[in-house]
């Protein structure tokens, strides 16, 4: 049954795969990305309560949710290199690490100055920012591990075991509007299937949504080939895809 | 279109300052991303055409060496 399953388990296959696949990529994330940001700032109707500020909310809830899914991404891939020990999939880890850090920087950045005139201050130690800048160390420290070893299958399994610990921290940023009395508004968009949003707000908010994760695609799609790369140096193939492609 | 004019749209209705940093972080932090991802790439295939070269080269030496060499004598050398 998962037999079509095991040419994925080899580096050259897959580099190749996901080469086919980027172009397509690159061309959804751009069209998604441009209707949801036009469509975000200059048409969206603005909030009856936040009026303009609530824009930045096509920035924040996307950045911040994706955060997470790639935590949650990075995790499976720990495990099922601690367990089977795929070298792809300390590669694949390798690759979201960055990127899954940089998306919980914006979701910070974007909460810090969407918090200032909404809340009156930038920052304030409650629940869910609190866990959400967590997960930005445990991103950082899990990039340090990968990059601390010369020996990356060693360095594959340290950074493996800290994903692992440090996926507690995704159902506590998750569920901290609910457990904790938190400044912090709970979820606008998925309220048990109906959301609580008109569709002219949910339309845009949607591209934009589609569109960041197709960019995380993108992002994550780049560094797992220059991985698999990296990691498979010696080999023939690699040397003959890398002249060829330099002449 | 929500706003009247191109100030306006900058002004955001007074909040102007924090819907554009956020979007001006945003796009800045990504760009940085996907700048470095492309940079590193490159540079782990430079290495990659570097040591190739490197090889060829020592290859190369060998090779010459070995044909400066006369018939045998090489081998007579070490015994």
């Amino acid at each position: 049954m998962w037999k079509w399953l095991h040419p994925y388990a080899n580096p050259e296959v897959t580099y190749h795969f996901v080469g086919r696949l980027l172009p397509w990529f690159n061309r959804l994330t751009l069209v998604f990305l441009l209707i949801g940001m036009v469509w975000a700032l200059g048409f969206a109707p603005a909030d009856y309560q936040q009026g303009d500020s609530f824009r930045i909310f096509y920035l924040h809830v996307p950045a911040a949710s994706l955060s997470m899914g790639i935590y949650a991404a990075m995790a499976i891939a720990a495990l099922s290199s601690l367990v089977w020990q795929l070298k792809l999939a300390d590669a694949s880890a390798a690759a979201m690490a960055p990127v899954g850090a940089v998306f919980t920087a914006i979701a910070l950045v974007t909460g810090a100055a969407w918090g200032k005139p909404m809340w009156g201050t930038w920052w304030i130690w409650d629940a869910r920012l609190t866990s959400e800048l967590i997960l930005l160390f445990l991103y950082l420290g899990i990039i340090a591990l990968h990059n601390a070893f010369e020996d990356k299958n060693l360095a594959g399994k340290a950074a493996s075991i800290l994903t692992l610990v440090g996926s507690i921290n995704i159902p506590i940023i998750k569920y901290s509007v609910e457990w904790w009395n938190t400044l912090h508004q709970g979820s606008t968009v998925s309220k048990m299937g109906k959301p609580s949003m008109t569709l002219d707000m949910l339309w845009p908010f949607m591209f934009s949504f589609i569109g960041f994760a197709l960019l995380v695609t993108v992002l994550i799609c780049i560094r797992f080939r220059t991985e698999i790369l990296a990691r498979n140096s010696m080999r023939p193939w690699v040397k003959n895809i890398v002249l060829s492609e330099a002449k | 279109m929500q706003f009247d004019s191109f100030s306006a749209f900058l002004d955001m209705g007074g909040y102007g300052f924090y819907v554009w940093l956020s979007y001006g972080v945003t796009t800045l932090l990504l760009a940085i991303l996907y700048f470095a991802s492309k940079a590193r790439d490159n540079k782990v295939k430079q290495q990659i055409i570097s040591r190739q070269k490197r090889e060829e080269k020592l290859r190369q030496a060998a090779k010459q060496h070995k044909e400066s060499q006369p018939e045998n004598g090489s081998n007579e050398v070490l015994s």
